[in-house]
C-alpha cells in the first residue's frame, strides 16, 4: 500500500503556502474571506431587500420578553406543562375505560368461541390469556393519553415553543456542566426516550452528546406516562374529593417530572464532574419566529409518526411477552408456579425498596419495552389469585389494594422506579447504535438503576424510620 | 403496454406514461440555513415519496424523496441545514462534501425572505461550488406581513442564477420552483453565476495556486473553490478529496501518476 497523505499533490501546495505566509497572516485568511463573503451578502441585500417603515409591533419580540422573562418564563413553563398533562389524564380517562370494556368483552367472546371448538385449556390460555390479554391492555392503556399528548405536544412544537424551553433551561444545564440543546433532547424523551438518543446528534460536542444520551432515561416516556397516570388517578386521585381528583392526579404526574428534570441534572453534574470532564461549549440557540401551527400536519405526524409507531411498538414486543408471562405464570413447580417462585424469591429484596416481589419481575420482564410493565404485573397478580378482569379503575384499586396490599407509599415507589430504573430495550439498542460501545451502553443500564434503587430504597427507609405506613 | 404499466407501478410511477428505467434521472440537492422552511419545500415537494437514513460513516440524518416532472425523474437530497459551508462542524462538512464531490444536477438553496443577508452568505458560498444553482426565496408570506420586500428579479440578476420567490407552506409558486430547477438540470438555461471578488491579495493568491492545482483536482471540481480553501488552510477538503477519489477509483490521471511515484 501506498501511504497517501505526505506527497499528496495538494498537501504540498497547502504546505508551500503554509511556508510562503507569516503565521498571524495565515490565520487572517479564513477571516478575510468570510469578510469578503460578508461584505458581497451585504451589498446584494441592500439593493434587493426594502422594508417599508409602517409602524408595526414586533409581537415575537413581545411574546418572547415574557415567555423568556426571568420572572415568568418559570411559572409559565409549569403551568403549560400541567395543562398538557391534565388535558391527557382527564381526556384518557373515558375512553380508556371504553376500550378496555370493549377489548375484554371481545376477550369473553374469544374464550367462547375456544371453548366451544374444544380447544386445550393451555392454548387458551397462552393465546387469549397471555397474548390477548396483555394486547388488550396495552392498546386500552396506551393509545387514549398518546392520542391525546403527542398532538398537543406536536402542536408546542410547530408553534415554536421547545426552542424557548431550551433558552429558558439553558442555564441550569450550563451550570451542571451539560449542553443548553440538553433540554432539546430531554423534551424529545417525553414522546420517546429512544427518540430522545437520536435526537442528542444535535449536540456536536461528544462529552456533552453523551451526558444527555445517558440522561435522557431520567424523563418519563410514553411508555411510561400511563402507569404514572393510571398509579396516580387510583391512588393519589383517591385521596381527595371526586371533583378534583384528575386535578391531584396531574399534580402527581408533573410532580414526578419534575422529580425526573432535577434528577437529570443532577445526574449531569455529576457526569461532567467524574466520567465526563469538561467545560460546557458555547452554542447559538436561534429562536424561530412563531409560525400559526398547521392543523393537517400536526395531525399526520402526532398520529402517523408517533402514536402508531410507539403504539405498534409496543404492540410487537406485548403479544410475546405476554405468553412468556403466561408460561411463567402456569408452569407449576411443586404446587407453586415459575413465576410465584420468582416473585417470591425477589420478594424480601423487593420490600426494602417500598415494592413486592411481583412488581420487580414486572419490571425485569418489562425491559423489552416499559409500556407492558403495568400489564404483566396484573397478569401476575391475577394468575396467582381470583380471575379479575381489570376494566376499570375501581377493580384495578380492588387489585392492587384490596388483594394485594397495596399502599400509597407502594404506589408512590412504583412510580419512582419506574421513572427512574433502565431505559427500554430499544433505547438501549439506539444508545448502542449512536455511541458504538459497549461500555457506555451498559452504563446506560446500571447507573439510571442503580439511581433508582438508592432513591426507592432512600425513600423507603426514611417513610418507615418515620412511622407513615 | 399492460407489462410497462405492471412494471411501473412497482417503482411508484403509476401515473407516468414512461417507465421508470426509461425516464432521464436527474438528482437534485436542497441546502439552506436553518428555520427557512427547508423541510416544507422539501415535503411539499415529494409529498409521501420518502425514505430516510443516515449519511455514509456520520450520525446525521439524510432525506432522500424524489418525483416527476415532464416525464423525468427527480431524486431531492435533503442536506442538513447550515450557516455556511466551511465544514466548522459535521453538517457543514455532509452538506459541502455532497455538493462538491457528488455533483448533483441542480442544488436548490431554500432561504428566508426576512433575512435574506444572512442566507445569501450560504447561497454566495454554494455558486462557489457550483454554477448549476436555484436560489428558493421562502417565507414571501411571512415577509409580506412583515413589510419586507424582494426584488427577485434583480437579486437574479445580481447573482446570476434563477430565483424563486415561494411560499412554500401554502405552496405558493412551487411550480415556478420544480419548472427553474428542470431547467437548471437539464442545461436548457444559460447561467452566468457572479462570484464573490476577495481583497486583491487574496485574489493574486487564488489565481496563482489555481493554476497549480487545476491539473491535480478531478474535471468538474472548481479549483478557484479549491484553491480559496486551501487559502484559508482547510486540510479536511484534502481528506475529502482523497476519500472521494478512493471511493472512485476512475481519479484523474495525474493523481494515479503521482499515486505511482509515492510508491516507490
Amino acid at each position: 500500500m501506498y501511504q497517501v497523505g505526505s506527497c499528496n499533490p495538494l498537501t504540498k501546495i497547502l504546505d508551500e503556502i503554509n511556508r510562503d505566509l507569516p503565521p498571524e497572516e495565515k490565520n487572517a485568511m479564513r477571516d478575510r474571506i468570510v469578510d469578503g463573503i460578508y461584505d458581497s451578502a451585504e451589498k446584494i441585500a441592500g439593493k434587493v431587500v426594502s422594508r417599508e417603515n409602517r409602524k408595526q409591533i414586533n409581537w415575537d419580540q413581545k411574546i418572547d420578553d415574557i415567555i423568556t422573562s426571568r420572572l415568568l418564563g418559570f411559572p409559565l413553563m409549569l403551568i403549560l406543562l400541567g395543562v398538557v398533562l391534565w388535558l391527557t389524564v382527564t381526556g384518557a380517562n373515558y375512553p380508556s375505560q371504553v376500550l378496555a370494556a370493549a377489548l375484554f368483552r371481545l376477550q369473553d367472546l374469544l374464550s367462547g368461541l375456544f371453548i366451544q371448538a374444544g380447544a386445550p385449556a393451555w392454548l387458551h390460555g397462552l393465546l387469549v390469556e397471555g397474548a390477548y390479554m396483555s394486547l388488550a391492555w396495552v392498546v386500552s392503556v396506551m393509545l387514549p393519553p398518546m392520542a391525546i399528548f403527542f398532538p398537543l405536544f406536536t402542536l408546542l412544537e410547530d408553534l415554536g415553543y421547545l426552542p424557548r424551553v431550551a433558552f429558558n433551561l439553558d442555564n441550569f444545564f450550563r451550570r451542571a456542566g451539560a449542553h443548553g440543546k440538553q433540554s432539546l433532547t430531554m423534551s424529545m424523551g417525553f414522546g420517546c426516550n429512544a427518540a430522545g438518543v437520536i435526537s442528542c446528534r444535535i449536540i456536536e460536542s461528544p462529552r456533552e452528546r453523551l451526558i444527555a444520551i445517558l440522561t435522557n432515561n431520567f424523563i418519563p416516556c410514553n411508555g411510561r406516562f400511563p402507569i404514572l397516570i393510571t398509579l396516580s388517578t387510583v391512588f393519589m386521585g383517591g385521596a381527595v374529593a371526586a371533583s378534583c381528583r384528575s386535578a391531584a392526579a396531574t399534580a402527581v404526574v408533573v410532580g414526578l417530572v419534575l422529580t425526573g428534570v432535577i434528577i437529570t441534572l443532577l445526574v449531569s453534574k455529576l457526569l461532567s464532574k467524574t466520567l465526563l470532564r469538561g467545560a460546557p461549549s458555547f452554542f447559538i440557540l436561534e429562536l424561530p419566529p412563531y409560525r400559526r401551527p398547521q392543523a393537517g400536519r400536526i395531525i399526520i405526524r402526532s398520529v402517523l409518526d408517533r402514536t402508531l409507531f410507539v403504539l405498534g411498538r409496543a404492540v410487537v414486543v406485548a403479544v410475546p411477552a405476554g405468553v412468556a408471562t403466561w408460561l411463567l405464570a402456569n408452569t407449576f413447580i411443586d404446587s407453586s408456579s415459575l413465576l410465584c417462585y420468582a416473585a417470591g424469591s425477589l420478594d424480601a429484596f423487593a420490600r426494602h425498596l417500598g415494592m413486592d416481589g411481583f412488581i420487580l419481575i414486572a419490571f425485569i420482564l418489562g425491559l423489552p419495552a416499559n409500556e407492558i410493565v403495568l400489564p404483566i404485573l396484573l397478569m401476575g397478580y391475577i394468575s396467582s389469585g381470583t380471575m379479575v378482569e381489570p376494566d376499570s379503575l375501581a377493580a384495578l384499586h380492588n387489585i392492587l389494594v384490596g388483594q394485594h396490599g397495596w399502599t400509597w407509599f407502594t404506589a408512590l415507589s412504583v412510580m419512582l422506579f419506574s421513572l427512574l430504573h433502565y431505559p427500554c430495550g430499544t433505547t438501549l439498542l439506539t444508545i448502542f447504535k449512536e455511541t458504538r460501545s459497549l461500555k457506555w451502553t451498559l452504563i446506560a443500564l446500571l447507573m439510571p438503576l442503580s439511581v433508582a434503587l438508592l432513591v426507592t430504597f432512600a425513600l423507603t427507609r426514611a417513610v418507615r424510620l418515620l412511622g407513615l405506613v | 403496454m399492460a407489462f410497462f404499466k405492471g412494471a411501473c407501478r412497482k417503482k411508484n410511477c403509476w401515473n407516468q406514461s414512461v417507465p421508470q428505467h426509461q425516464c432521464p434521472q436527474m438528482t437534485i440537492a436542497l441546502a439552506g440555513n436553518p428555520n427557512t422552511g427547508k423541510s416544507t419545500v422539501f415535503n411539499a415537494l415529494t409529498g409521501l415519496r420518502q425514505h430516510t437514513g443516515n449519511w455514509p460513516g456520520k450520525t446525521v440524518q439524510r432525506a432522500e424523496g424524489s418525483f416527476y416532472y415532464k416525464n423525468k425523474h427527480f431524486t431531492l437530497v435533503d442536506l442538513p441545514g447550515t450557516y455556511s459551508l466551511f465544514a466548522n462542524s459535521v453538517d457543514e462538512q455532509v452538506a459541502r462534501d455532497y455538493i462538491c464531490f457528488t455533483r448533483p444536477d441542480a442544488t436548490v438553496i431554500v432561504t428566508d425572505a426576512t433575512c435574506l443577508e444572512r442566507n445569501l452568505n450560504l447561497v454566495l458560498q454554494v455558486m462557489e461550488i457550483t454554477p448549476r444553482v436555484v436560489v428558493c426565496v421562502n417565507l414571501m408570506d411571512e415577509a409580506e406581513r412583515k413589510y419586507i420586500r424582494v426584488d427577485v428579479d434583480l437579486l437574479s440578476s445580481e447573482l446570476g442564477v434563477p430565483v424563486i420567490a415561494t411560499a412554500a407552506r401554502s405552496g405558493r409558486s412551487l411550480d415556478k420552483l420544480i419548472d427553474a430547477i428542470d431547467r437548471v438540470a437539464s442545461g436548457r438555461i444559460k447561467i452566468t453565476p457572479r462570484l464573490v471578488t476577495y481583497d486583491s491579495e487574496i485574489e493574486y493568491l487564488v489565481q496563482r495556486i489555481e493554476l497549480k492545482i487545476s491539473p491535480l483536482i478531478p474535471a468538474g471540481l472548481n479549483p478557484r473553490w479549491v484553491a480559496l480553501r486551501l487559502i484559508d488552510g482547510d486540510r479536511g477538503i484534502i481528506d475529502s478529496l482523497q476519500i472521494y477519489l478512493d471511493d472512485d477509483k476512475k481519479g484523474s490521471p495525474q493523481w494515479g501518476e503521482e499515486k505511482i511515484l509515492c510508491t516507490r
